[in-house]
């Protein structure tokens, strides 16, 4: 069985997104496996789109947003915190891993950290794929560490 | 308005598990303010319920509705009805109003409820609810500078506080119980009005209350 | 012994021993029974054993702390029969107005004269927190209940106490009490109570257990400054400490109870630590008969009925007036 899993990344228009581009035009290489949506803040994710993207296929969500205190829009990173804590109970309750929802605080200058992310993440979804942990996997020492 | 809380998902799926093509029925009035079955919180449950059926290879449609109430005939519409009747079940996340009027206008239908309804209350701030009516039927809040000793102290003391107050807490539950005749008695010296509180209230008609039997109000004047 | 201040009012208003005693002016001794969890009457006649003599009369508590108990009104009377006058206690969280009131009336059947009402501690702290709370009423309008029923009488719907027209008006005639509490929130209320409690018609009243006695004293001032102590006849509560723990404990988990520091390192540095708190006990009780306004103490020995007779003899408050 192939282990390509689908992940989504939604990543904020003024840092994540940003920095993504920044990790494309600086050759950073990260998996395809990860198809960014663009959104204006990640306070515009809410619960039920990180819940539906996981209805619709996909094997793990990341979100993408600013720096507490470097919010374009303020607090709506911190807003989007709370509501990913929320989403993981929620999946929790219905059986789905809850490491399978990430948040990350990747700056627009970030683009390595953007791509190293992406790698960790993907390298996560695959092992829980495949059956081969049991809870967190993100190494401690990791940059781009969760939120 | 009513408050109310989402069940334990458990206890919905049990429900849900035992039919194949459910209609999730959200309330457009009190459950969206309180946020606990609304739309947003329908699209949520439905999203859920998807998700716990591929885990555990159950098959279940779910179909997502809200009207504006369910406690009104007038928005059970046509297209509502058709849905029910599509439907094996209905999950209702109307408070329980909403849930027996459902139950009522489609007595053929199975009706279950996805909420648990708690009390009457207010919005505190974002995210948080409070109680602060308890439908006695004889509101009489002036008498206590507008403060209800029947729903916010935990003993419905008239001639409060009683020896459970402390630090203006209720001893019931310190964290989250303010003591009602703290407050009441706080607000009275505000207004310069302790010595209204110095006459013993009399015992209370709790026939006007639940205890009387369900209550029906009636106006004849609208009618038809 | 300081004299107790006698009410203006003499005429007894129920046949009480303890009525008598403190309308007599001696200084009253009140004690209490916890009835067992059981339906053991062994229990109940060795408490009583312990108590018999040393007290006026003894309170008997009504599912305390929400934890079921025999009924107060069943233990008073095997209390009664060891010779004892009790002292019924009735809480506002378990039975309505009707109950309360046909109790009334069965109590007084069956000899009961005293009667204390309690709001009574909600049912989460005790053994069955999923139960239905009543709460019909509350402390001060039973209180005004027994009055009703006593001098009007009249049930609380207006009713005549009687059972047809051409038979006779029997009213129950009971000594009525309420508790107090000096230390409870809020702090300028804790009079206005008490000033609430008498118009509603109390003869009596007993206090929280008391260790700090400045605060008492004060509170008694208070209480004298609006001549309450006239109106009904305070008795001021004393519960011994056994160790440092358990007055670590008051202190910490009683709602308005303060225990003063001094006391614990008392405590901590006696070798008994049990007898510490007896010899504290006797001194608060020698302390307090000379407060203007107490008519007596209300000694809260839990489930240490046995040293209370010692506790009141210390005390120089033995023999008890018949």
């Amino acid at each position: 069985m192939d282990n390509d899993p689908n992940i989504i990344a939604f990543c904020c228009h003024y840092c994540a997104f940003t920095a993504a581009d920044l990790a494309g035009t600086m050759r950073q290489q990260y998996p395809t496996n990860i198809r960014i949506v663009r959104v204006p803040c990640s306070g515009k994710v809410d619960v039920n789109m990180i819940l539906q993207a996981f209805v619709e296929g996909a094997d793990g969500v990341m979100v993408g947003a600013c720096e507490p205190g470097g919010c374009h829009f303020i607090q709506g990173n911190l807003r989007a915190k709370k509501r990913v804590d929320y989403a993981k109970e929620l999946l929790k309750e219905v059986g789905v891993n809850p490491d399978r929802l990430e948040m990350y605080y990747i700056a627009a200058s970030q683009g390595p950290l953007f791509a190293q992310t992406s790698r960790e993440f993907t390298e996560r979804i695959k092992q829980l794929n495949a059956g081969q942990v049991e809870t967190d996997v993100v190494p401690q020492e990791a940059v781009g560490e969760p939120a | 308005m009513i408050v109310a809380e989402r069940k334990p998902f458990e206890e919905i799926y049990a429900h849900a598990q035992k039919h194949k093509k459910i209609l999730l029925m959200g309330c457009g009035t009190c459950v969206t303010v309180c946020m606990a079955g609304g739309e947003k919180e329908v699209g949520i449950l439905a999203s859920q319920i998807r998700l716990a059926a591929r885990e555990r290879g159950d098959d279940i449609t779910i179909e997502e509705h809200t009207i504006t109430r369910q406690c009104d005939d007038e928005f059970f519409d046509e297209a509502t009805a058709r849905k029910v009747a599509e439907a094996d079940a209905v999950i209702s996340m109307g408070c329980g109003v909403g849930v027996q009027f459902c139950a009522e206008r489609f007595p053929d239908a199975v009706v279950y409820p996805a909420l648990n309804t708690k009390f009457y209350g207010a919005t505190i701030e974002a995210g948080v609810w409070s109680e602060r009516c308890a439908g006695c039927g004889e509101c009489i809040v002036d008498q206590f500078g507008g403060i209800c000793p029947i729903a916010r102290c935990s003993k419905s003391l008239l001639n409060g506080p009683c020896g459970g107050s402390s630090d203006g807490k209720c001893e019931v539950d310190p964290d989250n119980i303010e003591c009602a005749w703290q407050l009441i008695y706080d607000r009275m010296e505000k207004l310069g009005r302790l010595e209204e509180l110095e006459d013993s209230k009399p015992l209370k008609d709790w026939a006007k209350h639940r205890d009387g039997g369900p209550r029906k109000v009636t106006r004849e004047d609208v009618q038809l | 012994m300081s004299e107790a201040i006698a009410v203006t009012e003499l005429t007894p208003k129920s046949d009480s021993r303890l009525e008598r005693i403190l309308n007599a002016g001696h200084f009253a001794v009140t004690g209490e029974l916890g009835p067992p969890k059981s339906a053991d009457v062994e229990i109940i006649k060795t408490k009583a054993g312990y108590l018999k003599g040393a007290v006026d009369a003894v309170n008997i508590t009504d599912n305390q702390t929400a934890i079921v108990r025999m009924s107060s009104i069943a233990a008073g009377l095997l209390a009664m029969k060891e010779g004892l006058e009790p002292v019924i206690q009735i809480t506002c969280r378990d039975r309505n107005r009707l109950a309360i009131q046909a109790d009334v009336l069965g109590a007084y059947a069956l000899g009961v004269r005293n009667i204390l009402c309690l709001t009574g501690d909600h049912q989460c702290f005790g053994n069955h927190p999923t139960s239905k709370n009543v709460f019909d009423m509350d402390s001060i309008q039973l209180v005004a209940m027994l009055k009703q029923m006593r001098d009007d009488k009249t049930f609380a719907c207006g009713d005549a106490i009687r059972n047809t027209k051409k038979q006779p008006v029997v009213e129950p005639r009971i000594f009525i009490g309420a508790a107090a509490n000096p230390f409870g929130d809020p702090f300028a209320f804790r009079v206005m109570r008490l000033a609430k409690k008498a118009k509603a018609g109390a003869d009596f009243i007993q206090t929280q257990c008391i260790y700090d006695m400045d605060r008492f004293k004060q509170w008694m001032e208070q209480v004298r400054n609006k001549g309450l102590h006239e109106r009904v006849y305070i008795l001021a509560g004393i519960t011994p400490l056994k160790s440092v723990r358990m007055a670590e404990y008051m202190r910490d988990n009683v709602a308005g109870l303060t225990v003063p520091d001094p006391l614990i390192e008392r405590l901590k540095n006696a070798e008994d630590p049990k007898e510490e708190g007896q010899k504290i006990a006797i001194e608060q009780i020698h302390e307090i008969k000379e407060v203007p306004g107490v008519s007596g103490v209300h000694i809260m020995a839990i489930e240490a009925e046995k040293t209370v007779a010692g506790l009141v003899e210390k005390a120089g408050l033995l023999p008890r007036p018949e």
